[in-house]
């Protein structure tokens, strides 16, 4: 599955890549062959769908699951904690007001 | 063949203490008993502050097991020559306990209790003279060789972000592989930092009743938070690109490295040989302390209190801590963070990222710098004066020797 070259895919069973490096709002990414203009800043670290996520599918990363998708998740977009939920515990952070993600 | 493989057999000085254990550093340790000592110990040790010199203590006042015990251990640390303690004199604190240990492990020691030698001033007097008789009296001790597999070394990591689990975390695994491969004690901790990978940690454990025990320390934790309403995840870790505590623990897992996994300590346990440690540090019983690592420095005092010689601090957003008593070696997972904080950071284990160095040369990178470390080296932190120190309350019950294990 081709990918661009900023996308690190860390397990052949992941449904997330890892970005390693800043790719801009804008700026078009190549996944699976296709080309993906992202509405969003990428920042290094951060996760982006690999495939299409269903709702409820676990996300995983590393080749383990890491959570799962609480709506459905489209090729090329974010995944992060608006969007997965915890398998454990919930996640609090502060851009949603210290409630449950 | 691994940078440990080629090293010879004691690549490194230490300093031998009376119990047949070899430290790196040769440390005079000023402990206060209770915060009413805290400022008189800390006067103490500044204009000694640059020569090894360090302050630890509990700020009390009840009594508590956890904290003698960590105390005890700290005091008695392979990296520490000589210790002073400084008491208020009405504190709850067991000194004499700790007293007795000190003495028992044949260092130098010496009590200033406060109210007995007449307040802050003539107190700090005392301790000064004291501390500098001490220090030159340590700094005149020779070394002796030293092998690896005399080395306990501890790993944590702290402001984790999306890097962390793919950078500096694996490859302070790799350096773990090496460490244990040459005979070294190594200890991973931070059980609330494993929720969601028990069942593959568990599968390396030595035997199936360490399995269980793994298991079940991350049940533990798991539970401890519940009750708590809150868990070990930051927001600076959402930040830098973690969703989950399962995420974050997948990429905390990793420094671990792939060694079996030989026993399960609890704070202040010493490994009884070497190899692959589990630090259960979440307390036992009911919840009554609140969040059992309220920062990494109290993760770095209870990997010392194993007897850590040096810790491994692994981090992505980026931290400027180091330690009393045992070097830290700050390895940073983030190629912008190390960019920014470069004159904190011992590695740059970013340029895995970016394809300058593999997992394993950045290991090795590890490796060679606690060898180093052990010849004279100093850590970014050491070298700037990092004396970071946090001891509060906890309660644990004791390991069965089965899990310890023992010797």
């Amino acid at each position: 599955m081709d990918a661009d070259p900023r996308l690190l895919l860390l397990h052949p069973d992941d449904n997330v890549f890892v970005a390693r490096d800043q790719i801009a709002k804008g700026e078009s990414i190549a996944i699976g062959g296709r080309k993906h203009e992202l509405d969003f800043d990428l920042r290094l670290g951060h996760k982006i769908a690999r495939r299409d996520i269903a709702a409820g599918e676990r996300i995983l990363k590393y080749g383990a699951p890491i959570g799962r998708a609480t709506r459905a998740i489209a090729t090329g977009e974010h995944v992060h904690v608006h969007n997965v939920v915890s398998d454990y515990t919930p996640t609090y952070v502060i851009e949603n007001g210290g409630k449950a993600a | 063949m691994s940078a440990a493989a080629k090293l010879s057999p004691a690549p490194i000085r230490g300093y031998l203490r009376a119990d047949g254990r070899k430290g790196l550093r040769n440390v005079v340790i000023v402990a206060y008993l209770v915060e009413c000592a805290h400022h008189v110990a800390r006067e103490i040790a500044l204009p000694l502050r640059d020569q090894d010199v360090h302050v630890i203590g509990f700020p009390g006042c009840y009594p508590n097991p956890y904290a003698q015990k960590m105390m005890e251990r700290l005091a008695t640390h392979p990296n520490v020559g000589a210790a002073l303690l400084v008491s208020l004199g009405c504190e709850s604190f067991d000194k004499y306990g700790l007293e007795r240990a000190v003495r028992a492990s044949g260092r130098p020691l010496k009590t200033l209790v406060i109210q007995a030698v007449g307040g802050t001033r003539r107190t700090i007097e005392e301790g000064r003279a004291w501390g500098a008789e001490q220090r030159a009296a340590l700094d005149a001790m020779a070394t002796v060789p030293m092998r690896l597999d005399e080395l306990v070394i501890g790993t944590v990591c702290g402001g984790s972000d999306g890097t962390s689990g793919i950078t500096g975390n694996p490859a302070a695994g790799r350096a773990f592989d090496q460490l244990v491969d040459a005979g070294a004690a190594c200890i991973f901790e931070e059980t609330g930092e494993l929720i969601g990978c028990e069942h593959i940690m568990a599968a390396r454990a030595a035997t199936p009743d360490l399995a269980r025990e793994l298991e079940g320390s991350v049940a533990k934790a798991a539970r401890y938070y519940a009750t708590l309403g809150y868990g070990s995840f930051a927001v600076g870790n959402a930040d830098g690109g973690l969703s989950t505590i399962e995420e974050k623990s997948m990429g905390a897992y990793a420094k671990s490295g792939s060694s079996k996994i030989s026993g399960l300590l609890k704070p202040g346990d010493i490994p009884p040989r070497g190899g692959l440690y589990l630090l259960d540090v979440v307390p036992d019983g009911e919840v009554r302390f609140g969040f059992p690592n309220i920062n990494d420095n109290a993760e770095i005092a209870e990997l010392m209190a194993c007897g850590a010689h040096v810790n491994l601090f692994i981090t992505g957003r980026g931290s400027v801590v180091g330690s009393a008593i045992s070097p830290v070696i700050k390895i940073c997972a983030n190629p912008e963070t190390y960019r920014r904080m470069e004159d904190d950071m011992d590695v740059d284990a970013g340029r895995i990222l970016q394809g300058r160095a593999t997992l394993d040369q950045v290991g090795s990178e590890i490796v060679d710098l606690i060898v180093g470390l052990g010849n004279g080296a100093r850590t970014k932190s050491e070298a700037m004066g990092h004396q970071e120190f946090i001891l509060t309350y906890k309660s644990f019950e004791p390991i069965g020797p089965s899990c310890l294990p023992a010797a």
